[in-house]
């Protein structure tokens, strides 16, 4: 019994060590990454139905709602992974602060890329974005025309305000920079980096990306272009 | 060649510190450092403090060199530190930014001085391998593939200078402490105490007020040693195994 306990509380203890290391919080990081990518994939090739016609989407989101263990499920996993990435990047992130408290007057960065350099930024941009498209396409509030369960509808009169579709189209281009350096760098985070592996790692992070700032940014492009009515 | 040198200078730790204009005469010949020591000798002569930096072997292997020059750690040439760094890479009327490894961990004690003390503490918390030495083993007594020993030399070439630190945009040691994680741990004489060194030398880097790391590689790019960023995924490797598959010690344990 003691020894059963004595386990416990250094299981236990270990565990609240490993997240509150710096590679712990970044392997949370890099899992919910994972989740979060696979539902942006997912997401993706959903809406691609759009091109189906006019009422594809609409019987896609019927028979999603006909399934609410699956959609109610994907929407708790989304949210805690949400929830967990931010964590774990605003506590990093006041990490960062520490540790380089006075900056230089000269910086030239050698060779990382831009999108690796401004995580910080397009992460928080990509979560405002979230927000918005949630009122906009989901609940309805930033829409001013919504209709429910009018997914097709809503969709077209939504992109037909070019407003609307520019900012579209930039956040799809954040979440692009965001996931060129984020789909490589959560094999690195967890331990996968081999010279034979890592440039094709490197090459998948970048086809992900543009599959999925090509393919989404279709979408408000061919509503404006009329070839989606 | 004449040179504008913008350099930090700093009295001490606890000084604020500003950019300082000085001009300097150097020729293609001189390594970097010896254009530094032609301007403190003008400055010595004019009856000023000379320029404090860090500076031993002037061959690129102690560690002891370096400050960032125009924003890239030991300067632009790759692969070198800023005492194999030769003047004929500079043109005349070149104008460059001399500033200290900027980092909380790393303190400025004078100019562009910066104390490492915080490397040596983790070296110290897990950087070695317990086994009494006695006198020194047969070579090739413990036989070791040559995959694993170049893996190992390749690590252990860190010196330690600090400019992964300084590249790195969020000051985080990792590259420095997988490298000193790495030479040892894929070594059968470093194996046993692999993971627990991976603990406690991780453990140690943030204590020091090092960042975490973000995957950007800048300090791949400014190592003088060309120490990769693979190191860092071993380090990661090793710690996560060491938090999940660590074993407790038990005193019931072991007694057959």
């Amino acid at each position: 019994m003691s020894t059963a306990t004595t386990a416990l509380a250094g299981k236990a203890a270990r565990d609240v060590r490993f997240l509150d290391s710096t590679i712990g919080k970044k392997v949370v990081m890099a899992i919910t990454g994972v989740i979060l990518v696979g539902f942006v994939i997912g997401h993706l090739l959903g809406n691609l139905q759009v091109y189906q016609g006019p009422h594809a989407l609409d019987v896609y989101a019927e028979k999603l709602k006909s399934l609410p263990p699956l959609l109610w499920g994907t929407r708790i996993v989304l949210l805690i992974s949400v929830g967990l990435h931010i964590w774990s990047a605003v506590t990093l992130a006041g990490l960062q602060k520490r540790a380089r408290p006075v900056g230089y007057v000269k910086l030239k960065p050698v060779t990382s890329t831009y999108a690796s350099r401004t995580m910080y930024w397009s992460g928080p941009i990509l979560a405002l974005f979230i927000v918005y498209h949630l009122l906009h396409f989901t609940t309805g509030q930033a829409h001013p025309q919504f209709v429910e369960g009018k997914v097709h509808q809503n969709l077209v009169l939504g992109f037909q305000n070019p407003l609307v579709s520019a900012s579209y189209i930039l956040a799809m281009l954040m979440l692009g920079m965001h996931l060129y350096h984020g789909v490589w760098s959560m094999f690195q985070t967890v331990g996968v980096n081999h010279p034979k592996y890592t440039p094709m790692l490197k090459k998948l992070a970048a086809a992900v990306s543009a599959f999925l700032v090509i393919g989404n940014i279709s979408i408000p492009i061919s509503v404006l272009a009329g070839v989606i009515k | 060649m004449k040179l504008t040198l913008h350099v930090w200078r700093q009295k001490n730790a606890a000084s604020q510190g500003k950019m300082e204009r000085y001009e300097v005469e150097a020729n293609e010949h001189m390594s970097f450092l010896e254009m530094l020591d032609v301007l403190n000798e003008e400055l010595i002569g004019k009856g000023q403090e000379p320029v404090a930096f860090d500076h031993d072997c002037r061959e690129g292997i102690c560690g002891s060199c370096g400050f960032v020059i125009n924003g890239v750690a030991h300067g632009p040439m790759p692969g070198t530190t800023v005492c194999q760094l030769h003047m004929r890479h500079f043109k005349a009327g070149d104008e460059l930014y001399l500033e200290p490894w900027r980092a909380s961990a790393f303190p400025v004690v004078k100019d562009l001085v910066v104390d490492r003390g915080a490397f040596d503490r983790i070296i110290a918390s897990g950087g070695y391998i317990s086994a009494s030495t006695g006198s020194a083993p047969d070579a090739n007594a413990v036989p070791i593939p040559k995959k694993y020993a170049d893996l190992s030399m390749d690590a252990a070439q860190c010196i330690g200078c600090g400019a992964c630190v300084a590249a790195c945009p969020n000051a985080s040691a990792s590259l420095f402490t997988s490298a000193k994680i790495s030479h040892l741990g894929v070594l059968p004489q470093g194996e046993p105490e692999r993971r627990e060194r991976a603990l406690r030398m991780v453990a140690t880097a943030t204590a020091e007020g090092f960042g975490n790391c973000t995957n950007i590689g800048e300090c791949e790019a400014v190592c003088p040693k060309g120490i990769r960023l693979e190191f860092i995924a071993r380090m990661n490797r090793d710690y996560i195994q060491a938090s999940w598959l660590q074993r407790q010690e038990s005193s019931a344990g072991g007694v057959g």
